[in-house]
């Protein structure tokens, strides 16, 4: 009697069956012919053949394709639309034994995600991205992509796709074969069985050339959508072979894998103790230590707002740096005007011993306002209880909240006597600080050695000490409380 | 397995339960050994069949089949001598 030994069967990498419903537990949800089934069906078999699956993390895009982990049993994650090429690197960079394969559609990658390939390919990122160009948007009914033929009627094109309205076809294998970096580029068709057994060769090669450690590998495989297309999957074979090929030439692009070192390992980061000293920051001694531990309880929400000029986001600048020198959790947000010169400017700081949702600043419960305008614009939107300082020598009067503990001084003129009308901004954080006693003296002036120039230094700690001792002046007088 | 006389070189066990009706595989198979079914499978779909002769074994509609377990491909052993 004759015997029989199994060739081919379904790969180790899928799964036996699939934690859909129970009825669907044994199909795919592509439809009949679909060149997504072939691919998977490639990409497993190779996997297996390199002996890989332990180590191979699926990246898998929106589109038809997006339920990649409902088949592979592989490390995987589904990621937003045309995303793939940027999680993929930072799969592959945190863990570089893996295997990180990218799997995209050509509205994924080609439309919505032209940049991030366009990067990744050009940072030759160890990787391989297999591309499935059905020339269409097939997941969403049928759109126009970047990659549908000219004449093409699509959802989108309803009168056929016109170069002089919708453009040319994208050519992405051409365009990432003009970067550097990239060591394999080939286009593949499944329009036969010949082209078929080609294309199995080639995504092998495109993920064995990532077990050698080589770099950037990328495949672009011409690919029927037979329901989109409303073809007979037969006769969508034939469009992929007699068309789409004719459009897009099947060609391998690069091969660089013969001259292409493995890439050495990434050098590990620095360790977060080190990088003062690597990023000259602080001078390394104690006192400049950053608190291990914030020293209160404390939820600032601080808006700063002024003219460009009045060092608004300075001030802000400062009091984040130096909060977090304090051991604070801080948020620095400039707010920029479309007017750079002469226009306003503020900026949102939060200083608090509990983590900071947002860096956002919409509900302060401290405005120090550098100008009437500001003053006007958001003293509404202060907290009760709030404090606001104001640079002027009273505040106006249908601008006094008795909810609030309101400080008019005119900061400006206290710096014009010190002889330089700039450091308005950090008298003004001297009173800040009087006021609240939220930042030891230590921990500004570090901020201040930092972040100002050398030459301005000594004004500014003169500057720093006037705010303090006018606010403490001044806060004696009533005429500050708002009574 | 042909019954009598040499056997065939190959031979394919088609998966009713995976299997779409899609017809790839009867269209790439060289000697035109499969078919689809009258009756439908509990998806409503022709499945493919094999009625039993003439597999060479050669493994093509395996790679053209869009399913992951649709097909699965045997080949005769060489025949140990006697
Ligand atoms: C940010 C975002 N924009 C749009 C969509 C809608 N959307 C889902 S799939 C898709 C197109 C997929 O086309 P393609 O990448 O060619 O995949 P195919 O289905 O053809 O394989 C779009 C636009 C989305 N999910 N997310
Ligand atoms: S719509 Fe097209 S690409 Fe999507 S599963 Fe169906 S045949 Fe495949
Ligand atoms: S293995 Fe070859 S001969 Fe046998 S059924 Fe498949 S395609 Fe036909
Ligand atoms: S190719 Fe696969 S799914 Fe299509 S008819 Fe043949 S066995 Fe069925
Ligand atoms: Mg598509």
């Amino acid at each position: 009697m004759a015997s029989y030994t199994v060739t081919h069967q379904k790969a180790r990498a899928f799964y036996d069956t699939y934690e859909r419903k129970a009825e669907l537990q044994n199909q795919t949800h592509y439809c009949p012919g679909c060149g997504h089934g072939i691919v998977s069906k490639l990409l497993a078999q190779a996997i297996d053949e390199l002996g890989v699956q332990d180590r191979t993390v699926l990246i898998s895009p929106v589109g038809c394709s997006v339920f990649g982990y409902y088949y592979f049993d592989v490390g995987n994650v589904q990621v937003a639309h045309g995303r793939a090429p940027a999680v993929a690197t930072a799969v592959k960079r945190s863990r570089p034994e893996s295997i990180v394969i990218g799997y995209q559609g050509d509205g994924d990658l080609a439309a919505i995600g032209t940049a991030e390939i366009i990067h990744a390919a050009n940072r030759g990122e160890p990787i391989t991205v297999i591309f499935v160009n059905n020339g269409i948007y097939g997941m969403t009914g049928g759109q126009m992509a970047p990659t549908t033929l000219l004449g093409r009627k699509t959802a989108t094109s309803p009168l056929g796709r016109d170069a002089m309205n919708e453009g040319f076809p994208l050519h992405v294998c051409e365009m990432l074969n003009s970067l550097e970096a990239p060591v394999y580029i080939e286009r593949v068709a499944l329009g036969n069985n010949k082209q078929i057994m080609h294309a199995a060769k080639v995504v092998k090669r495109a993920v064995e050339n990532q077990v050698k450690g080589l770099g950037f590998s990328f495949v672009e495989v011409l690919s029927p959508c037979p329901t989109i297309w409303k073809m007979q999957p037969v006769e969508a074979q034939r469009f992929v072979r007699d068309e789409m090929a004719a459009v897009f030439g099947l060609c391998n692009f690069r091969d660089r894998t013969k001259e292409a070192q493995a890439r050495p390992a990434r050098a590990a980061s620095p360790a977060l103790e080190d990088l003062p000293r690597l990023l000259d920051l602080g001078n390394g001694s104690g006192e400049d230590a950053v608190a291990a531990c914030p020293p209160q309880e404390l939820d600032l929400r601080i808006k700063v707002a002024g003219f460009g000029g009045q060092g608004v986001l300075m001030l802000g600048e400062v009091l984040a740096e130096a909060g977090l020198d304090a051991g604070y959790e801080v948020s620095w947000l400039p707010s920029y005007g479309p007017e750079m010169r002469s226009g306003t400017s503020n900026c949102h700081v939060r200083l608090a011993n509990h983590a900071i949702d947002s860096p956002l600043v919409s509900r302060p419960n401290v405005l120090l306002a550098l100008n009437e305008p500001s003053l006007r614009k958001f003293l509404p939107a202060v907290e009760e209880g709030g404090l606001v300082l104001y640079n002027g020598s009273e505040i106006p009067g249908d601008c006094v909240r008795s909810d609030l503990r309101m400080v008019a001084l005119p900061f400006t003129q206290l710096a014009d006597e010190l002889g330089a009308t700039k450091v308005g901004n950090i008298v003004m954080l001297g009173a800040l600080l009087e006021a609240t006693g939220i930042l030891e003296q230590g921990r500004v002036v570090g901020a201040l050695k930092r972040l100002v120039h050398p030459r301005f230094f000594e004004l500014d700690l003169a500057a720093l000490a006037r705010g303090r001792g006018e606010f403490r002046e001044s806060a004696s007088d009533d005429y500050l409380w708002g009574v | 397995m042909a019954i009598i006389g040499k056997p065939d070189r190959g031979s394919v066990e088609m998966n009713a339960e995976e299997c779409k009706g899609c017809g790839l595989c009867l269209e790439a198979c060289p000697p035109k050994v499969l078919h689809l079914a009258e009756g439908l499978n509990r998806y409503g779909y022709h499945p493919a069949i094999y009625a039993g002769v003439g597999c060479t074994g050669c493994g093509i509609c395996f790679f053209v089949c869009p399913e992951p377990g649709g097909i699965r491909v045997f080949r005769l052993d060489a025949v140990a001598a006697a």
